[in-house]
């Protein structure tokens, strides 16, 4: 099983590797992919010292040109997948049946796994995927239980499952999801962002500090509550004069527990979430979960989630909760 | 310009769907999306059901198509799809790339709608390769864009194989999840949620907290909390739309159909409080431009 790691930062590439990454995924500094924000991301040099040091430490490069091509500037999306070629990368995961298409055509030998962003939950969706474009592996979306993983693993045998491991918790199906286009304008698909940052507005009021994105109000914290970021899905909502999180708490998604039933169900990859996150938390996050494939690996049978991984892990997820999310029957 | 009913999205009482319909059969529609797109628990009408109805319609002079799931993560549910797709008679929506692949594999043609992301003419071509033979843009999309990707098509001489469908009225579905919202909001989980989004005909409405809609609840569907009406901008759609498509809320929704028919050719502005149209103007979805 292949565990692989994010980075925004040349910084956070080498804090993967060093603690222990398999793969590492990655994307280029401009809308093509949906961690577009301002600080991340490759390109020149950078791009060169990361490719480098991935080379030199015999670690897989995945890039992801995983947002929507626009009409008209096609070319900036073809030409990212030329660049990922040129550069050697061993992977691009892509979303778009244009982008697809055009890498099937173009470089028939390159390895493509298929974003998360296109929304593939069954065996039919997957068999289209297969058919049309070759895909090696499937990024699966976190709205299938364990037992549906299972049940998709048996389904489609030749091809490849990676699932998210760690890290914050998309509650919809992805690439799915207009929430943040409604109200900011701006969409992951097409720019690469959620709740893009140049729309979020903190505010201390009478009434506590204020989160709001394009001036729309998305929580109120009290003294001592812990303020996390606008995500309109995490906000605190009013349905019938009831005042909750009505899609979403703020929480983090980790699957520790659940390694021997990802390793049972013939996972290839656990992904770990958050391009956008600092070297340190990547370092750590990396580390514990080496620790835990490497520990199941040894001895399957002993294989237990150490209370110091759980809580290492909680330190570093939103509101210090970690949920099992739609892996887990309950949740549903 | 041809206009349609889209599928029910909300759930509703069988009485309450054959009632609706008996009103479209007399309307002006031309076409009609029926079948459950949103949550594969609501039972009630069966696959047969809905072709059934669909034959009903069909006799009374409408196109019609069976809409299908937009999110599908058990085989029970493909089964169902394919169920649908056998129906010997209709052309299918796509709401998933299950549908298009099941879809191709029985050679029946297609129409891909709003909930699969196309967003430029290379991925439409792909589509037309498979038995594409209308699109539904998705619905964050707007005139500016639809505009180039139309250019793009007749540039790439593929313009002439399929129609292109608007989503102009109702409340916008936004997103889909694994979790029920509205069993949620009621405290229920989702195994147990005993179907309880019968209760609410057009969703549950979430408010922030300064009392501004902003979605409403339908299942695991997030539905915007303002309606979306594109009245008034039926002149900005000649040339470039060919379908222009309701959303059902109720049996008005019937009337408003007939509202936009009468307006498409004048400029007569008809009055629409409470609704948005930023999507259509490039702007974020939840405003209004005038």
């Amino acid at each position: 099983m292949e565990l692989l790691c994010p980075a925004g930062s040349l910084p956070a590439v080498k804090a993967a590797v060093d603690h222990g990454a398999d793969a590492i995924y990655i994307g280029f500094k401009d809308a093509t992919n949906a961690r577009h924000f301002a600080g991340l991301n490759f390109d020149g040099k950078k791009l060169d010292k990361a490719v480098d040091y991935l080379k030199k430490h015999q670690r897989q490069l995945h890039i992801a040109i995983n947002t929507f091509a626009h009409p008209e500037q096609h070319q900036l999306w073809y030409s990212a997948i030329d660049r990922a070629v040129e550069i050697g990368a061993d992977v691009v995961i892509l979303a778009d049946i244009a982008l697809l298409e055009y890498a099937k055509n173009t470089y028939p030998d390159l390895t493509v796994h298929l974003s998360v962003q296109a929304s593939a939950t069954n065996a039919s969706a997957i068999e289209f995927y297969h058919r049309n474009f070759n895909v090696k592996r499937v990024v699966l979306p976190r709205v299938l239980s364990i037992h549906q993983v299972k049940q998709l693993s048996r389904a489609c045998p030749n091809m490849e499952l990676e699932v998210f491991a760690f890290g914050s918790l998309c509650v919809m199906a992805e690439g799915r999801c207009y929430l943040s286009s409604y109200l900011t304008g701006e969409s992951p698909n097409t720019v690469g962002a959620c709740s893009p940052a140049s729309f979020v507005r903190w505010q201390e009021t009478e009434q506590g500090l204020e989160s709001r994105l394009n001036d729309i109000l998305i929580d109120r914290y009290g003294p001592n509550e812990t303020a996390g970021y606008p995500t309109l899905c995490k906000g605190r909502f009013e349905v019938d004069g009831e005042r909750y999180h009505a899609l979403e708490e703020p929480t983090s998604l980790n699957t520790l527990e659940l390694l021997p039933e990802l390793f049972a169900a013939n996972i290839s990859a656990v992904k770990i979430e958050g391009r956008q996150r600092s070297p340190a938390y990547v370092a750590q996050v990396t580390q514990v979960w080496r620790e835990a494939i490497d520990s199941y690996q040894a001895q399957p049978e002993q294989y237990a989630a150490k209370q110091q991984w759980m809580s290492q892990l909680a330190k570093l997820s939103e509101g210090s909760q970690t949920t099992l999310g739609a892996y887990q029957k309950a949740w549903q | 310009m041809k206009y349609s009913l889209g599928p029910i999205l909300y759930y509703w009482p069988n009485q309450k769907i054959e009632e609706f319909y008996h009103l479209a059969k007399a309307s002006s529609a031309d076409i009609v999306y029926l079948g459950e797109t949103v949550c594969s628990k609501r039972r009630n009408m069966k696959a047969q059901d809905w072709i059934d109805m669909a034959k009903q319609l069909s006799q009374a002079g409408k196109q019609v198509v069976i809409s299908t799931m937009a999110l599908l993560e058990a085989p029970s549910e493909i089964r169902n799809l394919k169920k649908l797709i056998d129906n010997g008679d209709f052309c299918i929506e796509a709401n998933d790339f299950s549908a298009v692949e099941e879809a191709y594999k029985a050679k029946l043609p297609f129409v891909c709608g709003p909930a699969i992301n196309i967003y430029n003419a290379y991925a439409l071509k792909v589509l037309l390769d498979q038995g594409m033979q209308r699109w539904v843009m998705p619905v964050e999309l707007s005139r500016d864009w639809l505009q180039k990707l139309s250019h793009e098509c007749t540039e790439m001489g593929i313009r002439e194989r399929f129609e292109i469908e608007v989503f102009a009225y109702g409340h916008l579905p936004l997103a889909y999840s694994a979790r029920c919202f509205t069993a949620q909001s009621e405290g229920k989980s989702k195994d147990n949620c005993e179907t309880c989004c019968i209760n609410y005909p057009t969703g549950r409405v979430v408010n922030s907290q300064e009392g501004q809609p902003l979605f409403v609840l339908n299942g695991i569907q997030t539905l915007s909390g303002e309606c979306y009406d594109l009245i008034n901008d039926q002149q900005s759609m000649k040339g470039l739309v060919d379908i222009v498509r309701i959303s059902p809320l109720g049996e008005e929704s019937i009337e408003h159909l007939e509202a936009f028919r009468l307006r498409s050719n004048t400029g007569d502005h008809f009055p629409t409080p409470d609704s948005v149209n930023g999507y259509w103007h490039q702007i974020a979805g939840i405003r209004q431009q005038d």
